[in-house]
């Protein structure tokens, strides 16, 4: 899929909390550190931090890297799977802090991990139809996951925030597009339930694997290229193992992955999964450099990318702070004060 | 509960909004309404830059009711890059972190969740400066 009028990134943010937990030390609790670790640690969101600061954080990143008012953003998007009110719209909070109210499209988007990437669709649309010149397009997640369950070693906190403009303002064009999606029921949460419930392995294969093998393989062919014309790729990460394992079906190198696999180091963000990974690798990509990214979002479905950077990624890239140094500033937190934090501890 | 109260705040609440003197460049906040024979359009609004450094700091261990899950948390009078003293809480830090004149950065966070049926309080937070 491609717009009328061609798109791109103008400005794009990352934001991870401040706090991490060492999947160790998740282990120590239900398995006396026994057996294997699906990350090393994830980030925990502060006790003041939600999906709606999370992302507001990310998008005053973008809109300092895109120089653009906040007054001229269209549509305020949020994808999320964990908005503070079931009822009232994340995006109208957003869009007030940003100073993009009252003349704007706010609105909340749902599709487990890649509501993030569905913003950024539609934002693609709005701005490629010329409908609006600049949209806001955000992933951002507090996962939820049961006390010992598997979720809980990489269910973790962050957000990215997109700016999607002309082509001919953007610091990366989105040359092309595809979204896969198919009934699949690997994971879900139900109404008024606290934890979402996954299938353990059905997860992998018919769920991650396909959706994500089926969207990123139609948008290669549509492009007529292959993996090794990409000098970088991202996959979602909901831990270590499967973005590794899809990019090597699919041909990617374990280099072309290294700048934006962060699930190692911070767990999985979620909606926020993909969009932090494009921020990480737009932080060091390089004019004329071409990206490919996939998201996964279970239910299920995926959204693919292509995208090529512009000179304008050199002057604007500074603006904001880069992933790195959300990433480096890590202080880790033990598991009481992680269940104290994220509301697992019942208060009577 | 008190949604008309915070839903008047949100401005300076999120934004950091102020105003700034149309005959002096004095900045304040919060914004305020035209004193008695003052000109109205005399303060414009203004979006203060959310940068300053920490004039003065205190840590709470004991929490008015709602703020217990932060504890121990700091406070400060921060004096912001335009002139105007703000009292806020100190986000991201710990006690050990904090130096009066340290440069600190607003954070837009939650200030206070009053239960299942309230509203959700955000506002202005500061912490120690990422950039």
């Amino acid at each position: 899929m491609r717009p009328t009028r061609p798109v791109g990134v103008v400005g794009y943010g990352v934001y991870v909390p401040r706090y991490r937990i060492a999947a160790k030390e998740i282990a120590r609790l239900w398995t006396d550190g026994q057996g294997g670790v699906p990350v090393d640690a994830k980030s925990v969101p502060g006790p003041d931090e939600d999906t709606i600061t999370m992302s507001i954080e990310a998008a005053r990143n973008a809109l300092a890297r895109a120089g653009v008012p906040a007054e001229r953003l269209s549509a305020v998007w949020i994808g999320s799977e964990s908005h503070p009110y079931s009822v009232k719209p994340s995006g109208t909070v957003v869009a007030e802090a940003l100073g993009a109210a009252p003349w704007v499209s706010a609105a909340d988007f749902e599709f487990a991990c890649k509501a993030g990437t569905e913003a950024l669709t539609a934002g693609m649309a709005l701005v490629g139809s010329g409908m609006a010149d600049y949209a806001l397009a955000i992933g951002a997640d507090t996962a939820q996951s049961r006390p010992g369950d598997a979720l809980e070693y990489t269910a973790s906190a962050g957000a990215g925030a997109f700016i999607i403009g002309p082509a001919t303002e953007a610091l990366a064009t989105i040359d092309a597009t595809v979204s896969y999606a198919t009934d699949t029921p690997d994971f879900y949460r139900r109404a008024e339930r606290p934890y979402p419930v996954h299938g353990n392995r059905f997860t992998g294969e018919p769920a991650y694997f396909h959706q994500i093998q089926s969207a990123a393989r139609r948008l290669l062919d549509d492009l007529g290229k292959v993996a090794s014309d990409f000098t970088y790729a991202i996959f979602h990460q909901p831990n270590a193992k499967f973005p590794q394992a899809v990019a090597k079906r699919l041909g990617f190198s374990d280099a072309q992955i290294a700048p934006g696999l962060l699930s190692p180091q911070i767990g999985n963000t979620y909606s926020g999964a993909a969009l932090v990974g494009l921020g990480a690798t737009l932080d060091v990509a390089q004019p004329g450099d071409t990206i490919f990214v996939t998201s996964y979002g279970s239910g299920a479905g995926s959204d693919a990318y292509a995208l090529t950077v512009t000179e304008g990624i050199l002057e604007r890239r500074g603006r904001a702070p880069l992933t790195e140094a959300y990433l480096r500033r890590q202080v880790f937190v033990d598991y009481g004060v992680y269940v104290k934090w994220v509301g697992k501890l019942v208060m009577g | 509960m008190e949604i008309a109260r915070h839903w008047r705040q949100r401005g300076a609440r999120y934004r950091l909004e102020g105003q700034r003197s149309r005959s002096t460049g004095a900045v304040r906040f919060p914004a305020q309404p035209p004193a008695l024979g003052e000109e109205l359009n005399e303060w414009e609004l203004v979006t203060l830059s959310g940068r300053g450094e920490i004039y003065s700091f205190s840590v709470i261990r004991q929490a008015p009711d709602g703020y217990d899950a932060f504890t121990p948390y700091p406070v400060a009078l921060v004096r912001l890059a335009e002139g105007p003293l703000v009292s806020a809480q100190l986000t991201d830090c710990a006690e050990g972190d904090l130096a009066i004149g340290q440069s600190v950065e607003m954070a837009t966070r939650l200030l206070v969740d009053g239960g299942a049926d309230d509203v959700l309080v955000y506002g202005y937070k500061f912490r120690p400066t990422i950039q």
